[in-house]
């Protein structure tokens, strides 16, 4: 006879908030009536917009476990971002990979599902490397949990990753639990005068060396640099490299897009590898993650940004400034296309969890 | 035995026409790289889980994708299920072959495509062996981070079927935060392109979902891996304790001060005491518990964190604290680590390796229950872990010759995995579910969980035909194993009659 085993702490029924997003989603599965899932709604603009009946998480929060010596926080996906990085803060630590604050009432769950990363992302990796376990609301109304809160953990198919940036169209979050780093013990923002083409060769070389950098961005004229790490390893970098110094802060307007090039109008995000050149597909208003992430504006067709992106190994998103209706993310190969199709169907049969969120046909 | 594959619990297929499969195979691959005969295949019949053996219908050696895809369509077409397998190194029987299976060897894909030293990437095929990577790459001063134990032998393609860890991955991470893109073939043939020589890719992140899938979604023939610099200085310690609890607390203590080791490894005293004779890497033989720690960093860096990791561990009662004065120290400490498993080998006539992962809070508790089961089994348990990252591998000591012991090892096994769930862990952190721990998986995750896991695999392989009775059970088989067990509070599947 085996060992009988004692309920994990965060199983169990559900509970109240719970009870109500899980009637919804069956009420809309039967109905067939599309639901859009809401957090903070400070990325309302991010991806297609759905119409359907708002289903809103911005109730279900709060931080569920939160120990630093274990190096990650449970929360529910309604938790404000900044209440967890204020918490993080208190004991010296932080999320990797820095998402965008796009407003106060940003929510982790929200952060989960975009899936954006900051420019810390090809240094400390990107929110999907970060994230350890999920649970959901699929598209019936279940609670599907996946993953865990800890770090190795190789137990069925890594559903958890899934979630980060899928906008919702596989199930609702409902807790994640996020990997969070120790803050560096030195960090320190430098700034050159260096050409784009210059720059993004100066950091493959720097890259392929111990250097500890856990920022570069380009914004037309300077190469705008964060180094990061033990005191020694920072400060060798920094004398090596010269420059001039600037203020830690100005890494907040890279990360919260808040920076004057980047700030208004529309904008096209290529994901680039790194040594690919930089396309004549509009006007590059900057660079981050060290050349692999360019922020364009370009007025030509959508098909020519994303040909041209893919051309380059990369591929093109308009993040922002989308007429209605249109796609925004680069298109998929049909066979990948039928396979997102019928993953979509594996966790929402009925098709109602932020349909067409992602693509028209998802 | 869960060596026998049972159509009853893990899926039924059509009855096989040998010799149809065989001629239309031998259409494709020349008798030297097709294996018929029994006593030719036999050293494809289990993997690293030696105790497991089981023998394909036939081995299928391609040298490329396109011979790949076409021994994929073949089977499609004849309904004839396909065990792929890299170097038959991994530890949870996920490369065993079942009766009636073709067995996909991917060894003789082994070529190392392109380096690119600028963007610090490389191409490889899925029969390149992970410490052939790091050494190919070394000349531009990179190395490709994942380190498994066996990195000798053991092959890309198989730590991206298993998102395989190492001894390092509490700084570098597993296998899925070191590569880049993945090409695969369908159980179809058909190509699939997943992730991208950027960092993301447009739609969802099939790399992630992936890897650690395996082989049950894909065969994956050829993967983009990024590279990193070497560390500029390494540097090592060993401490030692009078009781292993303090030096769960001492581990948690280095995480919670911001440090995060390139390596944290604990061995108790049993474990050490084998390593020690084994390898003479002069482990402290009076002690309860040992820690292993590696700081890697910029010169000097690397040297003051491990300075404060020694007063953290003198402050939770470290008895001593030694640091390795040159590589050839470093390198001893380590071989001692590394020789933990060979050494059990001189202390019992068998062990069985266990590969849970809990929170790190947790350890004291779970090394007591641990301590009492193992009494209760009458089977002595060694501790080595990866303890930065709570992934324990206890050694379960026993006698595969003496009547019922291996039964006892797995009863003692499973039981061990049921612990780490129940404190809040998982039953695998890095060997996989493969074979091994296919029933523990109906304790860890519930039916509407299993179901979904089913339903992933459907969207890529809707037949089944692409590694059945491993990784995710069927319901069937939760249903029969799980009847004595409680999920979560609740009866394991309370729809089902029981008797």
């Amino acid at each position: 006879m085996r060992v009988l085993l004692t309920p994990l702490p965060l199983a169990g029924p559900l509970r109240g908030g719970e009870v109500e997003l899980a009637d919804q989603i069956r009420r809309a599965a039967e109905a067939k009536k599309p639901l859009r899932i809401v957090g903070g709604g400070t990325k309302a603009f991010y991806g297609r917009q759905v119409a359907g009946e708002p289903l809103s998480l911005a109730g279900h929060r709060g931080i569920i476990d939160y120990d630093p010596s274990e190096l990650v926080v449970v929360a529910r996906a309604g938790t404000p971002l900044a209440e967890i990085e204020a918490r993080l803060a208190e004991c010296g630590q932080r999320l990797a990979f820095e998402p965008p604050r796009l407003g106060p009432a940003s929510t982790i769950g929200g952060v989960v599902a975009a899936g954006l990363s900051g420019p810390r992302r090809p240094f400390a990796g990107a929110v999907r490397d970060c994230v350890l376990g999920a649970t959901i609301l699929d598209g019936r109304g279940q609670v599907l949990r996946f993953g865990g809160q800890v770090f190795k953990n190789v137990a069925g198919f890594d559903a958890f990753r899934l979630q980060a940036g899928a906008l919702g169209c596989l199930g609702v979050i409902l807790e994640v639990s996020i990997r969070v780093t120790p803050d560096p013990r030195r960090e320190t923002a430098l700034c050159f005068e260096i050409d784009s083409d210059a720059a993004r060769r100066r950091l493959c070389e720097l890259m392929g060396r111990p250097t500890p950098i856990s920022g570069a961005f380009h914004d037309g004229r300077r190469l705008h640099l964060r180094l990061a790490g033990g005191e020694a390893g920072v400060e060798a970098l920094a004398a090596e490299l010269g420059g001039d110094t600037e203020p830690l802060g100005f890494w907040d307007q890279v990360r919260d897009l808040t920076h004057p090039a980047l700030a208004t109008g529309p904008l096209w995000r290529l994901s680039l590898p790194q040594t690919a050149p930089i396309p004549t597909l509009g006007e590059v208003l900057a660079w981050d993650w060290a050349g692999s992430q360019i922020w364009l504006r370009s007025d030509r067709h959508a098909t020519e940004i994303w040909q041209g992106a893919s051309a380059l190994g990369g591929h093109a998103t308009l993040l922002r400034g989308a007429e209605l209706g249109a796609e925004v993310f680069q298109p998929l190969a049909p066979a990948l296309l039928a396979l997102h199709q019928r993953l979509k169907t594996a966790f929402d049969p009925a098709g109602v969890l932020n349909p067409g969120r992602m693509y028209e046909a998802l | 035995m869960l060596d026998r594959f049972d159509p009853r619990l893990d899926g039924a297929f059509d009855p096989l026409d040998r010799a149809r499969l065989i001629g239309r195979l031998g259409a494709l691959l020349p008798p030297d790289r097709l294996i018929v005969s029994t006593e030719s295949m036999r050293p494809y019949e289990s993997d690293g889980l030696a105790a497991y053996r089981s023998l394909p219908v036939a081995v299928a050696l391609p040298v490329d994708a396109d011979e790949a895809a076409a021994v994929l369509k073949v089977c499609r077409e004849l309904n004839v299920p396909v065990v792929a397998r890299g170097a038959g190194t991994g530890l949870s029987g996920g490369a065993l072959p079942f009766p009636g299976s073709v067995l996909l060897a991917l060894g003789k894909l082994n070529k190392i495509l392109a380096i690119d030293p600028i963007a610090r990437t490389a191409r490889v095929q899925p029969g390149v062996r992970n410490l052939a990577i790091s050494e190919a790459v070394k000349p531009y001063g990179l190395f490709y981070a994942p380190d498994p134990s066996s990195q000798l032998a053991c092959s890309i393609g198989g730590n991206v079927a298993e998102n395989a860890g190492g001894v390092h991955c509490l700084k570098y991470g597993l296998t899925v935060h070191n590569i880049l893109k993945l090409e695969a073939l369908t159980i179809e043939g058909e190509r699939l392109t997943v992730g991208s020589d950027a960092l993301d890719a447009p739609g969802f992140d099939l790399m992630a979902l992936m890897t650690g899938s395996e082989g049950l979604l894909a065969v994956v023939t050829e993967i983009t891996v990024r590279l990193l610099p070497l560390p500029a200085d390494v540097q090592a310690l060993l401490v030692a304790f009078p009781d292993a609890g303090c030096a769960a607390q001492a581990v948690a203590d280095i995480i919670a001060a911001g440090i995060t080791p390139a390596g944290l490894e604990m061995m108790d005293e049993l474990a050490l005491t084998a390593a020690e004779k084994f390898a003479h890497a002069g482990y402290p033989l009076d002690a309860a518990a040992i820690l292993i720690c590696e700081c890697d960093g910029a010169a000097g860096d690397a040297e003051a964190e491990l300075r404060h990791v020694a007063e953290i561990c003198r402050a939770a009662g470290a008895s001593e604290v030694r640091h390795a004065k040159d590589e050839v120290e470093r390198l001893l400490l380590w071989a001692g680590r590394k020789g933990a498993f060979p050494a059990m080998g001189r202390i019992a006539p068998d062990y069985y390796c266990i590969d849970g992962t809990i929170p790190r809070r947790r350890l004291p508790e779970v090394l007591a229950r641990i301590g009492e089961l193992s009494r209760q089994y009458g089977l002595a348990v060694a501790n080595v872990f990866h303890a930065g990252d709570g992934n324990l591998h206890p050694l379960i000591l026993y006698d595969a010759s003496a009547d019922g012991e291996l039964d006892w090892a797995e009863g003692l096994g499973g039981a061990i995995l049921e612990l780490c769930v129940a404190v809040g862990g998982t039953i695998t952190g890095e060997h996989g579910v493969g074979r091994e721990k296919i029933n523990q998986m109906c304790v860890q995750f519930s039916t509407a969980e299993l179901v979904a896991f089913a339903a992933i695999k459907a969207a890529f392989d809707p037949v089944g035909l692409l590694n059945p009775g491993k990784a995710v059970p069927t319901l069937a088989r939760c249903a029969e194993f799980g009847a004595m067990h409680v999920h979560r509070g609740e009866v394991a599947h309370p729809e089902l009659p029981r008797f």
